[in-house]
């Protein structure tokens, strides 16, 4: 079956996709979109803002941002390594690496909050030797920020990973031999040859830190202002007050939502100037 | 100087570069040129083997050691087919990256930058970027890039294969200007690149040089079949003797006026002619001084306003003849006839 | 089979009523009835209730043989929510008074909610209680990481009650929206404490040690439970409750830590 509405807006080139196809892909789509629209549906407009600018939403969401921000900066400087050397480098164990680092992408996060738990809580494997320096964890704007980068970590590393072999070993090639150091290469180079693709990975790892709740809530607790992120306080909200959680809800869409769009037009951007060098010229320049 | 074994490519090569030479380096594809280059540049660490450069070991495996200089600290600026200039940097900071990397200040570099930009007639792209530019303008920046990083040796990987037939002209003509009095070495697939760029010509044949020289004398008289390919000739290995050369059944009169003394009979000799040197007959044609030998056509193919005729085993040998003597003669492949050349065209000297 | 005859007669009757309630053109699945066919019973109870729930539909099914029970175990509020979105509850059995009354309030309960257990806070300490906690006014001790519920929910709210009665200020690490949560983080030894319900700190077994306190009578938590509106088997939702208030139901409340209404 092919929606007339479909039909109507014949693209200009072939572009070989069946009619069902639109029916399955609207199907699709509408499964993502419809629970928004019921969600946005079922807001209380009246107590709105009185809702979300309440105390406790203002300390979540201010936390909310303040850690996705902190677990953000985390990922790239832990991120970038991993993701050269998994795309540049060759070594033993280096699958094996890359299915681990991506672990956390499958892995149920309460799974993941009682890893970390059992890493970084008071009896942890790391967790005694730095309670004897004097560093707890557990309970802290620390915990959420470290069980954030656990979860988001993975997203900046596929997406850079992707980029670098992308955009291939050549241009690194050229520049050594021009004289630039590894150091340089990369500084010069290599980063922005692939900002776009750290650039989406990094908004991406944003979006996973602040949307991150079950290792939040088992690894670092609940307190206002201090491990209480957004997702957190609306699933206490629920209890008591849907209408504040469905309100908080759509602040915490709206959040995401805009990061989403401004990594897509940021790389678009980028992307568009990338297009290398490497075409053949067509008419030539003779002079 | 490079001496260098890869054994994983079976690639085994060894040459010495001049000052102020340029050699360029033929072979068939996947002959390992390409590898040669990537070895120089220290972008592939061959297994065996020592290389340096003015004084400056660029690797030194041989046994007991294991010296290796990594790729920015050698001074051999590699170009490449495409011209990989960073996308990301204008034209002027492309060409002023090598000077920068080399410790350059920012003014100095961009000084730099216009002189080899002007050399190369491209000081007017400066402020443009990579994708604003023809083929034939980024593999300009690009050489201008990699003069500008001063290197001792130049290493060129097919500059002009990826341009169009208007562009490369132009590039060549500007290589030979810069290229002049440059230590450098350029790998083509063009005999004219390598008479009009390079003083000294290898071929490069399996991973071992099969033959070298300066270019001129091996385009006339080339020792191997990559290279009388390359200079459009026939070719014909075999045994000299008193008056000629025998290859298996194969007899051939020649000439080796320009040689002095006599002949090596017996030795290993080689035969080569021009396919415009060659008739074609559908019966055997005699009288002296001439060479005629029956072959089967494997292939018709145009060539220039004619016909090449390919013939014998894997179509080794060629005719060039005319459109019409084709049609008159009714050649088609599959067909035995007889190849004639006059003894004057057919060139024999030692391998 | 203790009542045979009352079996007989309760899946009897719920035959006819579902036939009844059941649309004309569904009526054909009915032919095949009486005692042989399985009847399902769905009860929502708070998570609290696991174990004891648990035990209990095992013996409410041997009662009444036919019965199948449906459990659901969440938290009350979570609950509530689900029923007044069309979840098939029969039986709602909640934590605390406050969600059960949101549940009237929508007009979804049949009849006046019974009263079936109370319960009250204990703390929790991890197994060899490191910090020494021997009373509630060890809590607010300095250094001692305490983890409570967050006041949004029944056993945080039960807390609130005992900080005002007693005039003490706990200072905790951080305030959980579930039982569940505190014990993981006092199980674990995160935490030197938590205030959790009797009943859950038993539940919690080796790993959790169970601290009793005089102050926890001023919050005494009651669990009512109620058939739910439209329920699809009132009798047997019914039949349900009464076994809860009944001797046996409450023996097996008490067993699991419970006290009675």
């Amino acid at each position: 079956m092919t929606p007339p509405t479909f039909k109507a807006r014949r693209p200009a080139t072939y572009t070989g996709i069946p009619g069902w196809i639109y029916a399955v892909a609207a199907a699709g789509a509408l499964l993502v979109v419809l629970p928004l629209v019921g969600m946005v549906a079922r807001v209380n407009w009246a107590r709105f803002i009185p809702l979300v600018t309440s105390e406790s939403s203002l300390a979540a969401l201010g936390l909310s941002l303040r850690t996705s921000a902190a677990s953000t900066v985390l990922c790239i400087v832990l991120g970038v390594p991993l993701a050269l050397v998994l795309a540049r480098g060759s070594f033993r164990g280096q699958r094996v690496l890359r299915s681990l680092v991506l672990l956390p992408l499958v892995l149920p996060p309460v799974v993941g909050g009682i890893a970390l738990l059992y890493t970084f809580g008071r009896q942890g494997l790391l967790g005694r030797t730095l309670e004897v320096a004097g560093i707890q964890i557990a309970f802290s704007t620390t915990a959420v920020v470290l069980a954030q980068t656990f979860v988001a970590l993975p997203f900046l590393v596929v997406s850079l990973e992707g980029a670098l072999r992308t955009a291939g070993p050549k241009y690194e090639a050229v520049a050594a031999t021009l004289g630039a150091s590894p150091s340089t290469v990369l500084r010069r180079v290599t980063l922005p040859l692939v900002l776009p693709g750290l650039a989406s990975g990094a908004v991406l790892s944003f979006a996973r830190s602040l949307g991150e709740f079950g290792a939040t809530l088992t690894f670092a607790g609940s307190l206002q202002g201090v491990t209480r992120t957004l997702p957190l306080e609306i699933y206490l909200q629920r209890e008591t007050d849907a209408e504040a959680a469905v309100a908080l809800s759509l602040v915490l869409v709206a959040v995401a939502v805009a990061v989403v769009a401004l990594a897509y037009r940021g790389s678009g951007m980028v992307g568009r100037e990338i297009t290398t060098t490497t075409a053949p010229a067509r008419g030539g320049d003779v002079r | 100087m490079v001496e260098a074994a890869v054994a994983a490519r079976g690639f085994d090569v060894s040459l010495t570069v001049g000052p102020g030479e340029t050699v360029a380096v033929m072979g068939p594809n996947g002959a390992g040129k390409s590898t040669l280059l990537n070895v120089i540049a220290g972008l592939l660490q061959p297994d065996s083997g020592r290389s340096g450069l003015d004084g400056k070991t660029l690797f030194d495996l041989t046994e007991g050691r294991n010296q290796w200089t990594a790729p920015h600290r050698r001074g051999t600026a590699l170009l490449a087919q495409e011209p990989l200039l960073f996308p990301h940097l204008s034209v002027l900071e492309n060409v002023a990256f090598g000077p920068r990397s080399g410790g350059a200040a920012r003014r100095a570099a961009a000084g730099s930058a216009l002189h080899w930009l002007a050399e190369v007639e491209a000081a007017d792209l400066r402020s443009r970027r990579p994708a604003e530019l023809s083929g034939g303008q980024a593999q300009r920046v690009a050489v201008a890039r990699a003069l500008a990083a001063e290197p001792g040796l130049l290493l060129l990987d097919e500059p002009m294969a990826a341009l169009d037939i208007h562009a490369a002209p132009l590039l060549r003509r500007l290589l030979r200007r810069v290229l002049a009095g440059r230590r450098a070495i350029i790998i083509t697939h063009d005999a004219l690149d390598a008479l009009m760029l390079a003083d000294r010509v290898i071929i490069l044949e399996d991973g071992k040089i099969s033959e070298e020289g300066p270019t001129r004398d091996v385009l006339q008289r080339p020792r191997s079949r990559f290279a009388a390919g390359l200079a459009g000739l026939n070719f014909v290995a075999g045994q000299i003797t008193g008056h000629g050369l025998r290859a298996g059944a194969l007899n051939l009169y020649g000439q080796h006026d320009d040689l002095p003394g006599p002949l090596p009979t017996g030795q290993p000799g080689v035969a080569v002619f021009p396919p415009s040197a060659v008739s074609i007959f559908l019966s055997e044609a005699h009288g002296s001084p001439r060479n005629s030998f029956a072959v089967t056509i494997t292939d018709l193919e145009p060539h220039g306003d004619g016909i090449r005729v390919r013939a014998g085993e894997g179509g080794l040998l060629t005719a060039d003849i005319t459109t019409a003597a084709a049609a008159d003669l009714g050649l088609a492949p599959g067909m035995q006839v007889y190849f004639v050349v006059k003894a004057g065209a057919v060139a024999i000297y030692p391998a | 089979m203790k009542h045979p005859l009352a079996a007989w007669a309760a899946a009897v009757l719920m035959v006819l009523t579902l036939a009844a309630c059941a649309p004309a053109g569904q009526g054909g699945t009915n032919d095949d009835g009486a005692a042989g066919q399985r009847r399902t019973l769905t009860v929502f109870a708070a998570a609290s209730l696991k174990g004891a729930f648990t035990e209990l539909a095992g013996k409410f099914e041997a009662a009444n043989p036919g019965t199948q029970i449906t459990l659901s175990f969440a938290g009350s509020a979570d609950l509530v929510t689900q029923i007044s979105q069309g979840a098939p509850a029969d039986v709602f059995a909640s934590a605390d008074a406050r969600n059960m009354a949101k549940l009237a309030d929508q007009g979804l309960v049949d009849g006046e909610p019974r009263d079936f257990a109370t319960n009250t806070l204990a703390i929790a300490v991890p197994a060899g209680n490191p910090a020494g906690i021997k009373s509630f006014g060890d809590l607010a001790r300095q250094g001692v990481k305490v983890v409570v519920c967050a006041s949004q929910v029944p056993c945080g709210a039960a807390t609130t009650t005992i900080e005002q009665e007693t005039g003490a200020a706990l200072k905790p690490v951080s305030e959980e929206s579930s039982v569940t949560d505190v014990l993981g983080k006092v199980s674990s030894g995160e935490a030197d404490a938590g205030l959790v319900y009797v009943t859950d700190a038993r539940s919690a077994g080796a790993t959790v040690e169970q601290v009793p306190f005089p102050e926890a009578a001023k919050a005494v938590n009651t669990y009512p439970l109620a058939a739910v509106k439209g329920a699809g088997n009132k009798p047997a939702a019914d039949a349900f409750v009464a076994f809860v208030l009944g001797a046996e139901g409450q023996a097996v409340l008490a067993a699991a830590g419970f006290g009675a209404p």
